[in-house]
């Protein structure tokens, strides 16, 4: 028996997500009193799993494994090699394809989006918050034998591992289960120049209330006038407004800037895990009911193409 | 060909959302709509017969597990430009989870179909999942991109790019497949009053689980494999401030940002 850990990896490195779960698996595991096993699928995954800090590391290299459908397979087979209880993963884009695939193929829960875990008479439990974060769902799982179920846990919710002695790592024999792959395309990589958003005291986030990329001036000039920069959401950098670098979310970056303007932006979860913890946080959006109110500290429901304006003028003025 | 979409019935943005104690499952009172992210899979589908190609003599089939109500939902699919729609519900369907639900509409599909491509939302507003659409996938053995926010059919293939950790991933997944849309995708289309008129007489099919071939024990609370244990209050924050902006609201901004030093 075990805790599962599956490791996602990019450039021979370890996801800092990965290292979070990484983490709570071995609080976990002592609690259980059962090893911590992980799991590094895909290109250099071999590479990779010598440096994990889990009691055993299993890897399974090579192309097959870079798309979901290898996922996958690999999955279910760590986890039977293994003897896994639950199976833990960061909440990625690419671990809800995998893991999701193995609640299919093996018949077990799944519970999205935890922040935390713990064993309880035998059981896993995961924390949830629910409803714009409005309540904390304590989810467990039926199954009671066997693996008992998979969770995916939030961007930041644990301090990464430490990378300490690496276990023994070995391949994993993966059975293909015939399922037609996913034809990898290549990937396109976030731009890493420009600012560094994470750097910025001030940031004026702005999302798809701006319209369109040929308003962004706006908000580009407020956050001149504060001494910030501009970031985004991924409604805006899926449109093709803004860079992908400018994003702030669960997919994209974490910041926590003394000031967080909100423009035009809902305030969606999977933006809010991404600055939530900004010192201040001004929101500006039409919508009374929109979720962002929820979590600003001052917010303002009217039209950001009068308000923004307005605002830099305001400053400007102040400045003198 | 033949697409299906997977919409949900959730509450709408005026409804006070919460769990109720007894059954630990969200209460659907009040005014019920449909999971805006599935507008824009709706939309995506019917983009797709537009551009013509291996679509354009596409079938769009919106199908929905949900309550007897959530046939208003599907009313509302139908208007967009949905061909036909299967309600999926019964009594046995209640309180079910992820996987419940993704056995559910994958009995539906593999009833109404063969599909050649299965969309879905990125997430329901009300459970913020998004990972049912890998579960679906695996149970109908197609492979599954979540998250697209640009999608092609050609040649029997869906190509599509999605955004990652890591970047844009383009990604060719030959059909049958199944794929969930990003709300970037596309802006979707309000229905005109005439299409709201047709939508009526479109065919909306209700099945149960039996007439699914479904083992009642396989779905609802029964066949769920995760268990709501019980609910805790979320960590305090304070509460913030909220203004109408009546003229004065960027001068509001300005005082309190002044009040906090921050300018
Ligand atoms: C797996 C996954 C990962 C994700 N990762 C991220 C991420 O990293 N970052 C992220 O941001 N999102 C992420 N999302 C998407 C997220 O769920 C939302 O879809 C997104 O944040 C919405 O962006 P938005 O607020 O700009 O757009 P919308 O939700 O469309 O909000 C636009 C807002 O603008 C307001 N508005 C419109 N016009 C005006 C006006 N004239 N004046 C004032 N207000 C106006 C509207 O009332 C609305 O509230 C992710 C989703 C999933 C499923
Ligand atoms: N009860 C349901 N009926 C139909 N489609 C659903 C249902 N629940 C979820 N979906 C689809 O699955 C997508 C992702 O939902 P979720 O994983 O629950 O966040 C939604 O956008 C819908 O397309």
């Amino acid at each position: 028996m075990s805790i599962l850990v599956f490791v996602e990896h990019h450039d021979g490195t370890i996801a800092p997500i990965s290292l979070g779960v990484l983490g709570a698996g071995r609080e976990l595991a002592s609690a259980a009193g059962v090893p911590l096993v992980a799991l590094v699928a895909g290109p250099g995954a071999e590479q990779v799993a010598g440096t994990v800090p889990a009691d055993t590391v299993y890897h399974a290299a090579g192309d097959r494994f870079q798309v979901a459908a290898g996922g996958v397979d690999a999955l279910a087979a760590a986890v039977e090699a293994a003897g896994a209880r639950v199976v833990l993963a960061g909440a990625s884009v690419n671990s809800a394809d995998v893991t999701g695939g193995l609640a299919g193929r093996l018949g077990v829960g799944i519970n999205t989006d935890a922040t935390s875990i713990s064993f309880e008479d035998g059981g896993f439990v995961a924390d949830r918050p629910s409803l714009e974060d409005s309540v904390v769902v304590r989810c467990g799982f039926s199954k009671t034998e066997g693996l008992s179920g998979i969770v995916l846990f939030r961007a930041g919710s644990f301090t990464p591992l430490e990378l300490a002695a690496p276990g023994a790592s070995e391949a994993l024999d993966v059975a293909d289960s015939g399922r037609r792959a996913q034809q990898f395309g290549g990937l396109e990589q976030a731009a890493t120049g420009g600012v560094d958003i994470t750097k910025s005291d001030v940031l004026v986030g702005a999302g798809r209330g701006l319209g369109g990329p040929e308003n962004f001036n706006l908000v580009e000039d407020l956050a001149k006038a504060l001494g910030g920069e501009v970031a985004t959401t991924r409604a805006v950098v899926d449109a093709g407004w803004y860079e992908y670098s400018t994003q702030v979310g669960q997919t994209g970056k974490t910041v926590a800037p003394k000031l967080y303007i909100a423009v035009g932006i809902s305030g969606a979860i999977q933006h809010k895990v991404g600055m939530a913890s900004s010192g201040t946080i001004v929101a500006i959006n039409k919508d009374s009911h929109a979720p962002i109110f929820d979590f600003a500290d001052f917010g303002v429901v009217g039209d950001l193409f009068t308000i923004v304006p307005q605002l830099k003028d305001k400053l400007a003025a102040r400045k003198g | 060909m033949k697409i299906a979409v997977c919409v949900k019935e959730v509450p709408g943005a005026n409804v006070p959302r919460r769990h109720d104690d007894a059954t630990k499952r969200l209460v659907r009172d009040g005014d019920q709509v449909l999971n805006s992210y599935d507008a824009h899979a709706m939309e995506a589908a019917l983009q797709l017969k537009e551009a013509g190609g291996d679509a354009a003599d596409a079938t769009i089939t919106a199908i929905c597990m949900g309550p007897e109500g959530a046939s208003r939902t599907l009313q509302k699919a139908l208007a967009l430009g949905a061909d036909d729609a299967v309600l999926v519900t019964d009594p046995a369907l209640e309180g079910s989870d992820i996987l419940a639900t993704a056995r559910a509409l994958a009995a539906a599909i593999v009833k109404q179909g063969p599909f050649d491509l299965v969309l879905l939302g990125q997430q329901a507003s009300d459970s913020d999942c998004w990972v049912l659409p890998g579960v679906l996938a695996e149970l109908l053995e197609a492979p599954v991109a979540t998250q697209a926010s640009k999608l092609e059919l050609s040649g029997g293939n869906a190509s599509l790019e999605r955004q990652t950790e890591l970047g844009y991933e383009k990604l060719s997944l030959s059909l049958p497949a199944v794929v969930s849309v990003s709300d970037a995708i596309n802006t979707p289309r309000y229905p005109a009053l005439k299409a709201i008129m047709a939508a009526k007489k479109k065919p909306l099919e209700k099945l149960g689980v039996a007439d699914l071939g479904l083992d009642a024990a396989t779905v609802g609370t029964a066949g769920s494999g995760t268990i709501v244990v019980a609910f805790a209050p979320p960590p305090a924050k304070a509460g913030g401030v909220k203004i109408e902006d009546d003229g004065s609201g960027a001068d509001k901004i300005v005082e309190f940002l002044a009040g906090r030093n921050l300018v």
